[in-house]
């Protein structure tokens, strides 16, 4: 059943490594070759793509836990309207990635609704005048839009944990007469961190091969990866086919690295997060 | 940390959470019903029902797009449902070699676009004729939604004992009554929350539609990209409300499913 399970999945990445290793018919390839592993490895416009889908994700990665963590800290606090904030909490969990790179748009384009803000408090005063966080140099909206989506997602990972956690140990730790910082930094931090930590890695391994909101909020050039990927897969030069398959390969190879040491991170955590938490990413 | 200190951050916390779930709707509202809401305005002057009927109109492709959504998402959701349970029951309750590198590749393609993946069966699925066709979408889906169906039934699975079916077999029960007056009750839950979430992955799926329906299978998501090209705003924020109306309304409904986010219970 398994094996009827996977056969797509598994199935389909056999062919793509095989079209990527030089079986591709549709050109007259058929020799083994890894010509198009070269050129993945090799060409400035794949390089350009790994250090912006790096850092992009890194980035809005890291800004997601942070501000996550800190989320979920102060909604443990707000005890009597917790079931409120969770609520909440939810809401942009919901919206799909492609809703929340219209939203983005919405926001933070050059004439959205940050740039009237920044008019009506005399900042500037014509739109050309507001740097738009929509296709930009940096990827602004794109991190922009990601943050929306991951603050809560980690926020709310962490927030089941130290729920389960309780206040026992910080109690404790006040009854020894541990100041409020040190309560923080030497029982809820440790206690939390792997759940902050393996919530990142999940954020992470999306990001990186993440497609929508690149496609919606990104330039053409440099484009993240797996943009990159289905710009050369749907080119109408079917030379340009191997190549996309080889880097989505890449990517896949990549993220499997990362979901697996999410995995063994998992597997040694008490009271872990549950795979079924992925779709909510 | 000190008391003010600690209020502050709450208060700043709590404004922050109130705005992340009201600012992306409430932005897309005033979009929908907006007229002609230009720079810099920070309010829509006067309103207008014009995007709305545009979007219901049948010259917009909205309707036919709705239906073509629904109905992959629907198939999409028994598929995988059926082929699920059978992979879940089998993940949950025997220890075999290789489990670890079995959830591996379920996980992998719930995480990431299998874009690997859709690629390499294309060339395969242009040889039968699926590309360009709802068929072929309706598989690819399947992609991602079986592995994520089969872990969260193995989730359920894991919960039943058992021992409840030898009992209701040792008293003379058929097959199909354990299955249907003992095991399927208790799975119940279960199979609604997963089936409920295979839905939402397909209706809000993008890429894979994409690269196998190659712009002729036209899903609410693509028609989002195409009216979100054309820079009509409020035509855009009503399709998008449309997209979401139904992903909130469940998560709202299901979120209580998820027990990674009950935390109701202190050992659990």
């Amino acid at each position: 059943m398994l094996s009827v399970v996977g056969g797509l999945f598994v199935g389909g990445l056999v062919l793509a490594l095989a079209q990527s290793l030089g079986y591709f018919p549709a050109t007259g390839e058929t020799a083994f070759s890894l010509v198009h592993y070269r050129t993945v490895c090799s060409d400035p416009e794949f390089r350009s793509a790994f250090l912006l889908t790096f850092v992009l994700a890194a980035v809005a990665t890291m800004l997601s836990a942070v501000l996550g963590f800190a989320v979920a800290l102060a909604v443990r606090d707000l005890r009597w309207l917790q079931p409120v904030w969770r609520t909440l909490l939810q809401i942009p969990l919901a919206l799909p990635h492609l809703a929340m790179a219209v939203v983005v748009i919405n926001l933070a384009s050059s004439s959205g609704l940050l740039a009237r803000l920044a008019f009506a408090c005399g900042l500037v005063h014509s739109p050309a005048e507001f740097p738009s966080l929509v296709n930009d140099r940096y990827g602004a909206g794109i991190v922009l839009s990601y943050c929306l989506k991951e603050i809560p997602f980690i926020a709310l990972m962490t927030l089941a944990l130290l729920v389960r956690i309780g206040d026992d140990f910080d109690m404790v730790a006040q009854t020894l007469g541990a100041s409020s910082w040190q309560r923080f930094r030497h029982v809820t931090l440790p206690l939390a961190a792997p759940a902050v930590l393996s919530a990142s890695l999940m954020v992470f391994a999306f990001l990186f091969g993440a497609f929508e909101v690149p496609f919606l909020l990104g330039r053409t050039y440099p484009a993240m990866l797996a943009v990159v990927a289905q710009q050369k897969f749907m080119n109408a030069d079917l030379a340009q086919r191997p190549v996309a398959i080889a880097l989505s390969v890449v990517i896949s190879l990549i993220t499997s690295v990362l979901v697996w040491l999410y995995l063994r991170m998992a597997q040694r955590m008490v009271g872990g997060n549950n795979p079924e938490s992925f779709l909510l990413l | 940390m000190n008391g003010s200190i600690r209020k502050l951050r709450n208060l700043t916390a709590g404004l922050g959470i109130a705005g992340l779930a009201t600012v992306p709707l409430g932005l897309l509202l005033l979009w929908s019903f907006a007229r002609g809401w230009y720079w810099p305005a920070l309010l829509p002057r006067s309103w207008s029902l014009r995007a709305w009927e545009y979007v219901f109109s049948s010259s917009s492709g909205v309707g036919t797009g709705l239906v073509t959504s629904l109905g992959i998402a629907l198939i999409v959701t028994l598929v995988a449902v059926g082929m699920a349970l059978p992979a879940a029951r089998a993940l949950a309750w025997h220890d075999f070699p290789g489990k670890s590198g079995v959830l591996l590749l379920l996980l992998l393609p719930v995480l990431s676009p299998p874009l690997a993946a859709a690629m390499g069966v294309h060339a395969l699925f242009v040889r039968y004729g699926l590309t360009d066709s709802v068929a072929g979408v309706v598989l690819v889906h399947l992609i991602p939604t079986v592995p994520y169906t089969t872990l969260m039934l193995a989730g359920s699975f894991a919960r039943f004992d058992p021992d409840y079916e030898a009992q209701a077999r040792t008293l003379g029960a058929s097959t199909f009554a354990v299955w249907r007056t003992v095991t399927l009750p208790f799975l119940a839950p279960g199979i609604a929350a997963a089936a409920v979430f295979a839905f939402l992955i397909s209706w809000s799926q993008y890429l894979l539609t994409l690269l196998i329906g190659g712009g002729q299978v036209i899903t609410l998501p693509v028609l989002l990209v195409a009216f979100q090209r054309s820079g009509d705003e409020s035509v855009t924020a009503a399709l998008t409300l449309v997209l979401v109306a139904p992903t909130i309304l469940v998560f709202l409904v299901a979120s209580r499913f998820l027990r990674g986010f009950s935390g109701q219970h202190k050992n659990g």
